[in-house]
């Protein structure tokens, strides 16, 4: 791509965030303006510096109480929720479900009652069917809810702290090609990311089986490729995804081993197929030798580390924003 | 006096009067601390900043950079985030030099109920324990609500608490003055 180094150098002058940030919840990435999402992501680099301080907390949210309300097993995305209401100084309490009553029976919306009875401002949810914090934000409109992942539609947060580590190693989204490899059906970190990515300016294409990628996903504004080496060609940022064998009820693909054979990211692949300053990303958690090969991971190009700190600073983000009233 | 809309303005400070008046706080400060060694610099974001390198290069004007210059973003610090309005954008904080033992002197334009610089404590100690805080303001003009006072100080203002300093400095606002702004008590009637 031939660009003057004056653009260069103006894509660099980040334009300064609007003020407002007009949100009680942040459900997906696909009612979010490009102002907003600049918002959060402004404020983002504000918190992980932070993390260089002597003491890594913030009296932000004093007083706030946040609720985890996991009915999916999380450990990363639930640590990294806590830490990042933690270091803003809120109360937090983890409600895992099989440790509450829901497994005595009690319903969703019970549950969501009891706990904004115990004073929460902001409920935390993942839950293994879509539409289910749009469900409670509607019954519930006083409590902030943050979708964490519901079921294979979206997980807003991820698409926000992939895009934050885009933007600080590349300086900038719009106009950069981003690839997605892999199990784009099942992924709702892929329709986080699209919305967030397309609003942002950036062209994404997604890379995998047919039985993968879902029919009709062209309609999202992305270019799909069936082929590896051809989808890689020119791309500045490769998001791979996890084989998530948990979700899939039936055989998409003959064998893990066909798959790694085809679309598995290895070192060599890399080298020859990318450019040479490709961001390798991944959501993690990652199968070495699967999706991405064990040097891949460890490589000079993966940001997959750097993306588990950004996590938390863009946490933090979407805590402060949406604690602040509408007006 | 000249009026503005529904607003008196009284000019408290022209340009010269605020450059006599920051030779007048550099004073202050050399004599407060005697040799710079471990002294910092600190500006409040965002007017303190500019004051806060203006006295940089008076107190030391053959080697300014002698004297390590710092900003601060209060605003996750502040007392009155709430469900009010929408929340502050987020500005940079600076402090290229370790916190721990040195006498740090923090900067404002103006200083009112003192929830700004209470604020600014909390956030200069998550960096680490300085051996001393002092500070200077360009204006104070009273009705504190904590007990904190000024070290330096440029010029004292009696004031009512609903009028507005309204300081301008080149850096941030392209001109340079210090305005006493008082709103018109009995605006008049709709026509």
């Amino acid at each position: 791509m031939a660009s003057s180094p004056t653009s260069q150098r103006e894509a660099k002058v980040r334009p300064k965030p609007v003020a407002g940030f007009a949100h009680r919840h942040l459900l997906d990435l696909d009612v979010l303006s490009r102002e907003d999402i600049e918002r959060i992501l402004h404020d983002a680099a504000g918190f992980k510096d932070v993390f260089t301080r002597t003491v890594k907390k913030l009296p932000t949210l004093r007083g706030k109480t946040v609720v985890n309300l996991f009915f999916e097993n999380s450990t990363r995305t639930r640590t990294s929720f806590e830490l990042a209401a933690k270091r803003l100084s809120a109360d937090v309490l983890n409600f895992a479900v099989s440790t509450s009553s829901v497994a005595k029976g009690e319903s969703l919306l019970d549950t969501v009652r009891t706990i904004r009875a115990l004073g929460a401002d902001v409920i935390v949810m993942r839950h293994g069917s879509a539409g289910t914090p749009h469900l409670l934000a509607e019954r519930l409109p006083n409590l902030s809810i943050i979708n964490a992942g519901d079921g294979c539609h979206a997980h807003p947060t991820q698409g926000l702290l992939d895009m934050f580590t885009i933007l600080e190693k590349r300086e900038r989204i719009e106009g950069l090609q981003v690839v997605i490899l892999g199990d784009i059906l099942h992924s709702r970190v892929a329709r986080s990311n699209i919305w967030g990515l397309r609003t942002m300016g950036a062209k994404v294409r997604v890379v995998g089986p047919k039985t993968l990628i879902p029919r009709g996903i062209e309609a999202m504004g992305v270019e799909v490729c069936h082929d590896l080496r051809e989808g890689l060609q020119d791309a500045d940022v490769i998001n791979i995804l996890r084989i998530q064998r948990e979700r899939m009820t039936q055989n998409f693909f003959p064998s893990i081993r066909e798959y790694t054979l085809l679309y598995g990211l290895t070192e060599e692949r890399l080298r020859q197929w990318a450019k040479p300053d490709a961001l390798v990303m991944h959501p993690g958690p990652i199968n070495r030798g699967i999706e991405i090969g064990q040097a891949v991971a460890d490589g000079p190009q993966s940001t997959i580390e750097e993306q588990v700190t950004n996590g938390v600073a863009v946490r933090m983000a979407v805590l402060y924003l949406l604690c602040g009233g509408s007006e | 006096m000249r009026d503005s809309g529904h607003t008196r303005s009284q000019r408290l400070m022209s340009p010269e009067d605020i450059e006599r008046t920051l030779r007048g706080i550099a004073r202050g400060i050399a004599e407060i601390e005697g040799g710079f060694d471990d002294l910092a610099l600190v500006g409040i974001r965002r007017r303190g900043v500019p004051l806060a390198q203006r006295l940089q290069h008076l107190l030391s004007p053959s080697r300014p950079d002698a004297i390590p210059l710092g900003q601060l973003d209060i605003t996750l610090y502040r007392d009155d985030l709430s469900s009010l309005g929408p929340q502050p954008i987020i500005g940079p904080t600076d402090l290229p030099f370790d916190v721990d033992g040195r006498t740090i002197v923090l900067v404002d334009d103006v200083i009112f109920t003192g929830r700004t610089v209470r604020a600014a404590l909390e956030a200069l100690v998550s960096y680490g324990r300085p051996h001393a805080v002092r500070l200077a303001v360009l204006v104070d003009r009273g009705h504190r609500e904590y007990p904190i006072q000024p070290d330096a100080v440029g010029l004292r203002v009696e004031t009512d608490p609903n009028q507005v300093i309204e300081v301008r400095l080149t850096e941030t606002d392209g001109q340079e003055c210090v305005d006493l702004l008082t709103p018109d008590p009995s605006p008049p009637t709709e026509a």
